[in-house]
């Protein structure tokens, strides 16, 4: 299970695990879920496209998922977010539609973008993961503050002279960045997974964001893992396994969540009763 | 009308904000009308008026979030700069997610550089100030709770602090009262007065309801319809001036310390709207 083509598999998702753990507390922090799901379908034209004309796999992905985030922002702008955010998917996914259709290796090709080679990942793949990867998390690190400030309400931030629209941008930005590197090796489909389900269980557990965010990575690791190893042990597809453990994790993290509610929640209870009592006595100020 | 300049009464010096004739189109709808008014370093001001009348755009003008069409906003005597410092803001309560994984303190040491690039680095003297914020607020109790999870009255606390905590010279605080309970209604009045009054700051509180302001507010500014109307309590919560501003006749009513603002029966169309209007208070 450790040696040969299994070692870059190995290396590879430990990379993509990070970088979806890191990214992804903001996606789920931010109410970005949709867009997450967006971006990976317009880099699936965008690989598509690029394996038509015999570009660089990694070169159509960036430009589209760019574009793609680009055209969210854009839109939304002017509109509902969610709208635009459907409207800029469904336009990508149509083009990845007709690029396919002039391909010749039709199904093989549409079923590792949509769900991932992890088992069949080249060393020459390494380097442009490892590189993306990096460029993402300095991304986070270095706007890190200004992206807790703008989860919180926009407005505030823009009150302090920090453009909410121009950091919502730069996110768009970094999860396109984060999908160019993981489409070619999860599938444009499971890195939405193991963004969402690991970070959004995180929550639950930590009041502390930086707390979240390192659990988030180890959560989002511990199911990519398994995945792989449950996958080359059974030879069933790992995305089943990315895909449930992702909602393992999340269902963790809400019966935690309930648990540990029941027990703070009782006494505010009491206090707000006792409030509305005060207030049906007819005491007025 | 009172004369903007006038009643200012609470420190020296001159005004932290000065609304000189602001005038505010809107898709072709004229919103606000020479709007002028000023705040003296320490004064509380209260900005009342009904939903729909101008305080959140005379907020966004402030806060530079918006141009107005004419006349100039200046703080500390100066034009607005685009980052300001010296305005601090505490918008009305925001709908978070109560798992979001945010503490008070976090929320407050955002105040502090959330505007910067980075990682703040563990400081301590970063960590005493967001606790001596909490603890002039009254939130210390909370300080390691979801800010999602609070109440009304304690998010509102939590929020004045992280305002607070980058030392600003006047605060915007919009309708910090809504959906409060008269405890925590009470809570956040006497925290205002207490701040105003040991560290000299200044408040400009925006209202439908000028009543749980009254023992705090130095000055109202009456806004209906776009125009404003500004001076003390006394001078602008008058029937002569308010019916002026509303153009149309209201009735000003003081009753055990509280003030009931009503439309004249002789000139309400329907019954069921004056009964509205004397019930709400201020709803004319």
């Amino acid at each position: 299970m450790f040696t040969g083509f299994m070692v870059n598999a190995w290396l590879v998702a430990t990379v993509v695990a990070v970088v979806a753990g890191v990214v992804g507390f903001f996606v789920v922090l931010r109410g970005s879920s949709f867009a997450a799901h967006a971006v990976p379908n317009a880099a699936f034209a965008g690989a598509a496209g690029a394996n038509l004309i015999g570009a660089s796999s990694v070169g159509g992905l960036l430009v589209f998922a760019i574009a793609g985030a680009l055209g969210i922002s854009l839109l939304s702008r002017r509109g509902r977010r969610d709208v635009a955010t459907a409207l800029a998917m469904v336009v990508m996914l149509a083009l990845g539609a007709l690029f396919l259709s002039f391909s010749t290796q039709y199904a093989s090709e549409t079923y590792s973008l949509l769900f991932g080679e992890v088992l069949g990942v080249s060393s020459s793949e390494l380097l442009p993961t490892a590189v993306l990867a990096v460029v993402a998390v300095a991304a986070v690190v270095l706007l890190w503050r200004l992206l807790l400030l703008t989860s919180i309400d926009p407005e505030l931030a823009d009150a302090r002279g920090v453009r909410a629209s121009h950091v919502e941008l730069a996110f768009l930005v970094i999860v396109a960045v984060v999908t160019s590197m993981s489409v070619p090796v999860v599938g444009a489909l499971l890195i939405f997974s193991l963004m969402i389900g690991p970070p959004a269980a995180a929550r639950s557990f930590a009041a502390d964001p930086s707390v979240a965010v390192l659990l988030a990575v180890c959560f989002s690791l511990a199911t990519i893992w398994s995945a792989i190893a449950v996958s080359y042990l059974t030879t069933l597809p790992i995305g089943f396994f990315v895909g449930a453990l992702g909602a393992a994790f999340y269902l963790a993290g809400r019966a935690h969540a309930v648990w540990s509610g029941k027990r703070v929640g009782s006494s505010g209870v009491r206090a707000s009763r006792v409030v509305t009592a005060f207030d049906d006595q007819g005491a007025r100020r | 009308m009172a004369d903007p300049a006038s009643g200012m009464m609470a420190g020296a010096g001159p005004p932290v904000l000065e609304l000189d004739g602001i005038g505010v189109w809107l898709s072709g709808r004229e919103v606000l009308r020479d709007v002028r008014f000023g705040i003296g370093p320490g004064e509380v001001v209260g900005l009342i008026g009904a939903n729909g009348a101008g305080k959140t755009t005379i907020f966004r003008v402030v806060l530079g979030l918006l141009s107005p069409t004419s006349g100039r906003v200046l703080i500390a005597g100066q034009p607005r700069p685009r980052r300001n410092r010296s305005v601090g803001y505490v918008p009305q309560k925001i709908a978070l997610d109560p798992e979001m994984p945010l503490r008070s303190r976090d929320l407050v040491a955002l105040g502090l550089d959330g505007h910067r690039l980075g990682v703040p680095l563990p400081s301590r003297r970063r960590r005493e100030l967001v606790d001596e914020m909490l603890q002039a607020v009254g939130a210390a109790h909370f300080a390691d709770a979801r800010v999602g999870s609070l109440s009304g009255g304690e998010q509102q606390r939590v929020m004045i602090a992280h305002a607070l905590i980058s030392r600003p010279k006047l605060l915007l605080l919009d309708e910090p009262l809504a959906n409060l309970d008269l405890r925590s209604e009470q809570e956040v009045v006497d925290l205002v007065a207490r701040i105003a009054k040991d560290q000299g700051l200044a408040f400009l509180i925006s209202a439908h309801d000028l009543n749980p302001l009254l023992p705090v507010v130095d000055r109202v500014v009456y806004v209906a319809h776009g125009h404003v109307a500004s001076g003390t309590t006394d001078e602008v919560v008058t029937s002569s001036v308010l019916t002026e501003l509303y153009g149309h006749h209201v009735d000003v009513i003081r009753l055990h310390g509280r003030i009931l603002v009503a439309a004249s029966p002789g000139l309400s169309a329907e019954r069921g709207k004056l009964e509205d209007s004397i019930d709400g208070a201020t709803a004319v």
